[in-house]
């Protein structure tokens, strides 16, 4: 019997998933759950940064710096620097993973505001707008398809390093990666990596739907008449 | 004018690519095979003793000392250490490239026979002796062990009155212990405990193979009991105590040379000498040593041998 027909037996059988044998729905969940709450922490961080730098259009080096620094950062190192500071448990990965997220996500918020015609803030103004307004009828529109999209690579970069959460005892989907090595058994391993893959795939389609929603129906028409114009020119 | 967004601007081969190599990565870290062990070994003429070790720093301390020691007697030696796993100094061992390596009981037997009966130091040693391959032979076995155990903070120990893996009942219904995830899966881990000493395991997977983030794990009170190898610095470092095992559950790896049957008889009354000397809290202080003031192995032999005469 070949390996991958090994990895395919596995993740079919029933002992992957009934809650007393692998429990691969629930390992999911706490996966999902962990790359989620990831996300959002680095969002909450990651989105008002963003668009401070957007919106006055100064700091842009420390997007690149912050961005450059942050992805060259070992997620390993982090989660083991971050245990023994911290103890094990979820924190220690939760943080390192947070590290992880905020650089797509700052530098998609920075762009998605940045690249907003001037001439358009400059009419909103001209009308009168706060800036509570143009927030929320100018950059939020104009903007959210770039932040969605800066959300979406953040969290599927957090779901494939989400396993080393398993490293220092916090479970997830890792916990089949590191038993798997660790105990020689290919099928696991490979089993659990194509499912995580699954789950990716699966995220990622549904923050690309999100993110044709996002864009106002305005900017798609825009877009689709300016495409139309240089493809004619 | 309209400002340029790209529509889709992630495709979907981004977090298949990225999940594939992590995948990759993690695969390559976990196999224990060092892409340069294979380099040609240097033949040694016939009166040279080649002594090999793991790619392990304890193990290496040890072939030292098994090196000094026979450099004292005056045999000409050369060291091949770092060679890596079983899988390759073995071979090299049986074909006659390496004469000497230092070895632990219990993994020996394993290698050779897949299967190794747990029992006391001595059991587990004579079958060495059977496992072992024509032309080889094991030496004296040491005190000296390097082995999984069930280990807890001194005052865990103290505040329960520990001192066996069974008096772990005293803490409770069930105890929660650290340990890398495949525990779970030993004949050693949870529902050996069980079935040897009734206690009951509660493991949290921890995969750094007993390293600071476990004895961490242990020593911040996440845990009550971690698996620490008996020779870690931390025992020694932060007071822990190993718990002992009347019954053998953990199948013992006292530290053993393996050697090249036709050995000179000298060379092999020396290193049972030295083997006598080796006991377990020796080989905690060696590694503590090496590992705490970043002595070198020739170094950490050198005074260990001198304190011995």
């Amino acid at each position: 019997m070949n390996v991958i027909q090994e990895t395919i037996n596995w993740l079919v059988s029933p002992q992957t998933w009934s809650a007393d044998g692998h429990d691969m729905i629930a390992r999911s969940l706490e996966h999902l759950q962990y790359s989620a709450i990831a996300v959002a922490f680095a969002a909450v961080l990651a989105i008002p940064a963003g668009w401070f730098m957007g919106h006055t259009r100064r700091f842009s080096g420390v997007i690149v710096g912050i961005t450059g620094a942050a992805r060259a950062l070992p997620t390993l190192g982090l989660v083991t620097l971050f245990g023994l500071l911290l103890g094990i448990g979820l924190v220690p990965p939760m943080i390192a993973l947070v590290i992880l997220a905020i650089p797509s996500i700052l530098a998609s918020t920075y762009s998605g505001i940045s690249a907003i015609d001037t001439s358009v803030l400059d009419a909103a103004r001209a009308q009168g707008f706060t800036t509570r307004q143009l927030i929320a009828r100018v950059h939020l529109p104009l903007g959210l398809a770039m932040i969605v999209g800066g959300l979406r690579s953040a969290f599927i970069q957090v779901m494939s390093t989400a396993i080393l959460a398993a490293y220092v005892g916090a479970g997830g989907l890792g916990r089949f990666i590191f038993l798997g090595i660790n105990t020689q058994h290919t099928a696991m391993l490979l089993g659990a990596s194509v499912w995580i893959m699954v789950l990716v795939i699966v995220v990622d389609v549904l923050f690309g739907t999100i993110q044709r929603f996002a864009t106002p129906a305005g900017v798609r028409r825009l877009n689709a008449t300016t495409s139309a114009q240089s493809s004619a020119g | 004018m309209i400002s340029h967004r790209a529509k889709h601007p992630r495709s979907v081969f981004l977090p298949l690519a990225s999940t594939a190599a992590a995948a990759l990565l993690l695969t390559a870290c976990g196999a224990d095979s060092d892409p340069l062990e294979d380099d040609e070994t240097t033949q040694a003429d016939g009166d040279t003793i080649v002594i090999g070790s793991q790619a392990y720093y304890s193990n290496e301390i040890i072939a030292e000392i098994y090196a000094q020691v026979l450099e004292d007697e005056g045999f000409e030696v050369q060291r091949d250490f770092q060679i890596g796993q079983r899988e390759v100094y073995m071979p090299e061992l049986e074909s006659g490239e390496i004469d000497l390596v230092p070895d632990y009981t219990g993994n020996l037997v394993q290698y050779y026979s897949d299967e190794a009966d747990s029992g006391s130091p001595e059991e587990v040693y004579e079958q060495v002796g059977d496992a072992l391959p024509e032309g080889l032979q094991a030496l004296d076995f040491a005190e000296a062990t390097d082995q999984d155990s069930y280990t807890v903070t001194s005052e865990t120990a103290e505040e329960h009155d520990l001192t066996t893996i069974g008096d772990l009942t005293n803490l409770g219904d069930s105890v929660s212990m650290a340990a890398n995830s495949e525990f779970e899966t030993r004949p050693y881990g949870p529902e050996g405990a069980q079935e040897l000493y009734g206690v009951t395991i509660e493991l949290t997977g921890v995969e750094d193979s007993g390293g600071p983030l476990t004895v961490g794990a242990l020593t911040d009170g996440d845990v009550q009991v971690a698996d620490i190898y008996t020779s870690s610095p931390a025992v020694e470092t932060e007071n822990l105590v190993v718990l002992e095992d009347p019954e053998y559950l953990v199948l013992p790896q006292n530290v053993v040379p393996v050697a090249d049957e036709d050995l000179d008889e000298e060379a092999v009354e020396a290193l049972n000498e030295v083997q006598a000397q080796l006991g377990a809290q020796d080989l905690v202080e060696l590694n503590t040593r090496s590992v705490e003031d970043e002595a070198p192995a020739a170094d950490v032999a050198a005074e260990w041998l001198e304190q011995q005469d």
